[in-house]
């Protein structure tokens, strides 16, 4: 199946809209089981995409094969350009289920030790990425201690430390309390408006509501539809 | 050393030194090898001489390996992995600076374990007493940069703790044989120790160019 951010043809478009990432044709096989098939998706800068699906539908696959952990099986992959995901990795963002980070080590000095991994990159300060998120960066406690969704908050301020212009958010609102999640709503929100791509998956689909200029919904690998949102912020 | 390779070695060495996970087993491994091993054999005289470096090596390795297998757990832990996939810093300097934490910690180990060892064996070097600061940590880096190479190939596999094991230890056996001979030659004063030293050299030149040629493939294999 076909999605496209607008009705006109491939060519026109891609030559009239600046493409963050496309999808062309993509299918992941694992074994014989078909997580994604054959799916095609543009996605335009400064624009926040949606995914929706029961639980096997391939939301968490697309967002591991835009993220440039998982190679399609079929299929093309171009991120800023025509480059692959994983020649322009420092330019992605990407939070899974898990938070990602190491027990042992307090928020601000996981976010540290990521953010010097990312050298010539104009990272955020560690500090002001924990504030962004509703974090105390002087919390001297190690990560392991934090609860769930204190780690949901520390995990997405490692991402935004480098700055990415392509946001990967699995589940994101996923163990927050509804206040937190609409306050990440309003960060998401406002990352967006700096002409930055956010694509994420969720269950809570009016959480979501007030960014999603796209809503995509997947079913058994496929998109289902692919519809124009009604954002509010 | 390149800023990547420092930043990823100083996280590991502040995560050891909050946890003493790896550090804590070794002795505790190591230490009973050594003893259970005076025990099983009487400790005195030339016999003792001749089996003391094996005795080591052995106790090194086992303790090493029950470190090697944790070597990559906090990173499968979280899938902390895949962050470390998406910098872009390569995944070369991740494995140096595992392999360079796994030795030290190693190294620390031998350092208290052997007066005990000293005293259970009762050793007299015979030979060049200052080779051995040449062969343990040849033979040591031999064992840790495969490990920690290995640990990372069965990252994935559901019995990655015995998988590791079955693959290190073919592989680490002429490091082995080289770091038992020298040792001995030097605790007996016997043989010249040189050759086996040259061999370890080698050994370690080539496996760990290897290692951090192969370790980008499977370091972003799915």
């Amino acid at each position: 199946m076909t999605a496209k951010a607008s009705g006109t043809e491939p060519t026109e478009h891609y030559a009239r809209v600046n493409i963050c990432a496309r999808l062309q044709q993509v299918s992941k096989l694992f074994g014989s089981f078909a997580a994604l098939r054959q799916v095609t998706v543009d996605l335009e800068p400064g624009r926040c995409y949606v995914l929706l699906g029961e639980n096997g539908a391939g939301k968490s696959t697309l967002l591991r094969i835009l993220a440039g952990l998982l190679r399609p099986s079929y299929g093309k992959v171009r991120v800023f350009g025509d480059s692959g995901p994983q020649q322009e990795r420092a330019r992605i963002g990407y939070m899974s289920h898990a938070p990602m980070l190491y027990d042992e080590l307090t928020a601000q000095e996981n976010l540290r030790y990521f953010a010097s991994l990312y050298p010539g990159r104009n990272c955020l300060a560690p500090a002001d990425a924990l504030r962004q998120v509703g974090l105390d960066p002087e919390l001297k406690r190690p990560f392991g201690q934090y609860s769930q969704g204190m780690r949901q908050r520390t995990s997405l301020a490692r991402v935004l430390v480098p700055s990415p212009e392509l946001l990967l958010l699995d589940e994101p609102f996923s163990n927050m309390d509804v206040e937190s999640a609409r306050q990440m709503v309003e960060l998401l929100a406002r990352f967006r408006q700096s002409d930055r791509t956010i694509v994420l998956t969720t269950h809570q689909r009016d959480l979501a509501a007030p960014i999603a200029d796209w809503v995509l919904t997947l079913r058994a690998g496929c998109v289902a539809s692919f519809e124009p949102g009604r954002p509010t912020l | 050393m390149t800023r990547a390779l420092w930043t990823h070695l100083s996280k590991d060495l502040r995560i050891e030194w909050r946890s003493l996970d790896a550090m804590i087993s070794m002795l505790f491994f190591s230490g009973l090898v050594v003893v259970l091993f005076s025990i099983a054999f009487d400790p005195r005289g030339e016999f003792s001489q001749q089996i003391s470096g094996g005795v080591l090596c052995v106790a090194t390795m086992f303790a090493s390996v029950s470190a090697l297998n944790q070597a990559w757990a906090r990173e499968i832990r979280h899938q902390v992995m895949d962050a470390q996939r998406m910098v872009p810093a390569p995944g070369a300097e991740l494995f140096l600076a595992k392999a360079i934490a796994n030795f030290l910690f190693v190294t620390i180990v031998q350092v208290i374990l052997a007066p005990f060892f000293f005293v259970f064996y009762n050793l007299h070097i015979a030979g060049n007493a200052w080779l051995l600061a040449l062969v343990l940590p040849l033979g040591t880096w031999a064992l840790v940069g495969n490990g920690v190479f290995f640990a990372a190939l069965s990252m994935s596999s559901r019995n990655r703790e015995l998988l590791l094991s079955l693959i290190l230890f073919p592989i680490f056996i002429p490091a082995l044989l080289a770091m038992v001979q020298s040792t001995t030659a030097i605790f007996t004063g016997d043989s010249d120790p040189m050759l086996w030293i040259k061999m370890l050299v080698g050994y370690d030149i080539i496996f760990t160019t290897a290692s951090l040629l192969l370790f980008d493939t499977i370091f972003h294999a799915e």
